[in-house]
């Protein structure tokens, strides 16, 4: 049986597609399990974009490109056979929309030296590039949007947090864990009283945990959720009435999806944002070349929300720094390395951005050697159930770099103490 | 006429003793173990060794522990993936306090302290059976988790409560940590299923097996007959536990390299070596290593043939398989209750007597 099988299998491998010529974006999604709510837009908006380019453009810069699928289900063991099936196509860059599979792919892209953005989510301390050579967090990460949040707080209280009790309800994982030293120290230098709630996964039960909010009312819930987690949270806190203005979700908790569930409950929720949703004009591209084509990665349904739109975002940023990649180096059929160096030269700017059709989606930022992690804002939205969207509620705020900066250093340099890597960036 | 025993004398006890009597099973057998260790290092590539080997040969510890627990000694766990865990906490933590030991000894060394947790939490197994066993062992899962979730001790105080295995060498090669060359890992791996299913092949030949069978069969009987039920079961927990303990340190320090308590080495984890032993066989080594081969291969052989094979869409393939590796459990289980072990051995006798059948 063994001995079939493994034959089996091997004729199977075997047989998949021969490498061509094109330029290849791994997409690990996972359209199936208790996070595929979110995995699926996302994933629909990052293969739509390409299809995009492809069709309308031609490629990037000549070049076709290819994105070749690969369903993880939000598991790390998926996670890591995805990445070993697809790196030796020639993969330019890993985005596996999940911080467990990030941890386990960080040590491996750097053996294997191929690129992997973590936009939004990830190890935080990949911001510095000075030792995570292979790892790209931009435009912002977890800590920035904690500070974000503790920022637009202080806004709405006159910049004063003292004595406020502020709870983070999060994902009992790395992924939920990231924000809370952040936010300890955050408490420390605005005297707002912490506490934390962990959700454990996939977070279908929360009534204990609404039962303690409900017991301790704290004045603010912030969430750090993912999947069905968000939907369950945000309907325990319409069942608790907790006041849904003073629950504010991060941007992994803050879709079209996780607060439909509630109906009308779940008017006021509010929620991060790192880029800004709006009906951009590359939106009707997609419509006419990709979905009325019938190309499109899902059913054409999500174009325009919220994870559709970050999706496309990532696929835009992953595209322009090929195209970076290009004229760096002079060729159009690019390496992993070159897309490295291509990521690292980055530079968004609000006229590209208009130039390709999404004014004002993203902060303008550039990326550097040592800093991987770009400009690290957020926006504040908020949920108006009514109309069945999002108003945003700032512009990018700009996250505290004064308590973040030092805690990216202490953590990156630790890892690079773990690991043996010498800070790369003064050398050359 | 393949697996015959005509001619094929013994001429002392410990010939007629050995764990494959029958000579051309003996060669299989060493075939076997001659591609596995031979061959297979030179061809391996970072895709074979992760996505398939590895998790087949950690599994198979694993399968092969809990058997010992439920198919020879009868006492339902589902605790391994708790124990598994016990497994991989203790090797890390055996790893960043003591980084100059070898990494064998903390892995053999991570099996001892599991086997220790794992007599801790048999106690009750002494004053209850069946169901209720398993749910008392389901308490030990969500504890375990729960603990090394919630003490950050167990993870040295990371901010993401991730353990992570920093490199590790045995003779100058590297087997833990992302450097570490695909045929070094396996090769590990290999050893240690090698030598513990060896071990557990002569345990449960040996006296203790039969105490533990006889313990499964009807335990009043087996005290009437001079089986001591405490030791019996006690045992049966710690060497259980010991093999799944080697398992869960593998599966953290040599196959994924990070873990995150909750995901991987949830309730699910003991569902699925559960699984391995129901249709490889309860009670069968051979059906340890056969279960672990189905549940491990079958995903990938399905994920390669539809989507890389037959191009359809990730998420239709994935929602198949689990339909079809469903379908394919109730399918053998119907067909054959006591596992694949069973078909294996009918095999055999048919075998024995092919091609004159009488």
């Amino acid at each position: 049986m063994k001995m079939r099988l493994t034959a089996a299998a091997l004729a199977a491998c075997m047989a998949a597609g021969p490498a061509l010529a094109d330029l290849v974006f791994p997409d690990l999604s996972y359209r199936t399990g208790p996070y595929a709510a979110g995995g699926i837009p996302f994933s629909d908006g990052y293969r739509d974009y390409f299809t995009l380019v492809n069709e309308r453009d031609g490629g990037i810069g000549g070049v076709k490109a290819r994105v070749i699928e690969c369903e993880t289900g939000y598991n790390t063991e998926k996670g890591v056979e995805c990445y070993e099936a697809t790196k030796g196509e020639g993969a330019l860059v890993y985005q596996p929309l999940s911080t467990g599979i990030t941890y386990q792919l960080i040590p491996k892209v750097s053996a294997d030296e191929i690129p992997l953005h973590t936009m939004g989510y990830g190890r935080t301390s990949a911001k510095n590039g000075e030792v995570f050579k292979w790892v790209f967090n931009y435009p912002a990460n977890y800590w920035d949007a904690a500070s974000v949040a503790i920022k637009y707080l202080l806004d709405e209280n006159g910049g004063d947090l003292s004595g406020k009790d502020i709870t983070l309800l999060y994902h009992n994982s790395a992924y939920g864990k990231e924000p809370i030293r952040t936010l300890e120290n955050l408490a420390e230098k605005h005297g707002y009283n912490f506490s934390t709630i962990a959700v454990d996964h996939p977070g279908q039960e929360q009534k204990s945990q609404w039962l303690q909010i409900r017991r301790e009312r704290p004045d603010y819930v912030i969430m750090w959720g993912w999947g069905v987690m968000n939907q369950v949270a945000i309907q325990e806190a319409a069942n608790v009435r907790f006041p849904m203005e003073n629950f504010i979700g991060n941007w992994w908790a803050g879709a079209e999806h996780d607060v439909t569930p509630a109906g009308d409950a779940a008017d006021g929720y509010k929620a991060l944002n790192m880029n800004r949703i709006a009906d951009y004009p590359v939106f009707d591209d997609i419509q006419e070349h990709v979905v009325d084509a019938g190309l499109a990665a899902g059913d054409g349904s999500n174009v325009g929300k919220v994870l559709y739109t970050r999706g496309m975002y990532a696929a835009m940023l992953a595209v322009e720094a090929a195209k970076t990649a290009q004229e760096i180096h002079g060729t159009a059929d690019i390496t992993p390395a070159m897309m490295r160096d291509g990521m690292e030269a980055l530079e968004m700017t609000e006229a590209r951005m208009e130039e390709l059709g999404m004014p004002g989606i993203g902060p303008e930022f550039s990326v550097s050697c040592s800093n991987h992690g770009g400009s690290g804002g957020g926006i504040v939205q908020q949920w108006d159930a009514a109309a069945g969207e999002w108003k945003p509620l700032t512009d990018y705020i700009q996250p505290d770099q004064e308590v973040i900066q030092p805690l990216i250093e202490e953590d990156s340099m630790a890892f690079a103490q773990e690991n043996d890597i010498s800070l790369r960036c003064n050398e050359s | 006429m393949l697996y015959r025993e005509a001619g094929d004398f013994k001429t002392s006890y410990i010939a007629d003793s050995q764990t494959f009597p029958i000579r051309f099973d003996r060669w299989r057998y060493y075939a076997v173990l001659a591609v596995a260790f031979g061959i297979v290092p030179f061809v391996i590539n970072d895709y074979w060794a992760n996505a398939v080997l590895l998790p087949f040969l950690i599994y198979a510890i694993a399968a092969i522990g809990l058997n010992i627990l439920t198919g020879y000694c009868g006492q339902v766990s589902l605790g391994t993936g708790g124990f598994m865990a016990v497994g991989a906490y203790a090797c890390y933590k055996l790893m960043t306090a003591f980084p100059d030991v070898s990494i064998i000894i903390h892995l053999v060394l991570a099996g001892g302290i599991t086997a220790a947790v794992g007599v801790l939490f048999g106690l009750p197994s002494l004053r209850i059976k069946g169901f209720y066993l398993a749910v008392a062992t389901l308490a030990a899962q969500f504890f375990l988790v729960w603990l090394f979730n919630r003490v950050p001790w167990f993870y040295n105080y990371s901010a993401s409560g991730q353990i992570t295995a920093p490199e590790r060498t045995v003779l100058g090669v590297a087997v833990t940590g992302p450097e570490a060359p695909a045929w070094a890992a396996y090769l590990l791996c290999l050893v240690f299923v090698t030598v513990l299913a060896l071990v557990a092949r002569n345990l449960t030949r040996g006296k203790q097996g039969r105490q533990w069978m006889a313990i499964r069969d009807m335990d009043i009987a087996a005290e009437i007959i001079g089986v001591n039920p405490l030791a019996a079961k006690l045992s049966a927990f710690a060497v259980s536990s010991f093999f799944i303990g080697i398992a869960g340190a593998l599966f953290f320090a040599v196959y994924l390299g990070a873990v995150e308590v909750g995901e991987a080495y949830g309730i699910q984890k003991s569902f699925l070596v559960l699984f391995m032993i129901i249709i490889g066989g309860l009670g069968s080594i051979f059906g340890s290593f056969a279960g672990a081969a189905f549940l491990v291969l079958l995903p990938v052989f399905l994920k390669n043939v539809l989507v890389g094979g037959l191009g359809w869409p990730s998420d239709l393939a994935a929602h198949l398989e689990f339909m079809i590796v469903g379908g394919l459990i109730i399918f053998f289980l119907v067909a054959e209750p006591h596992g694949l072990a069973q078909l294996w051995r009918l095999a055999k006798e048919k075998l024995r007597l092919w091609p004159f059948p009488y």
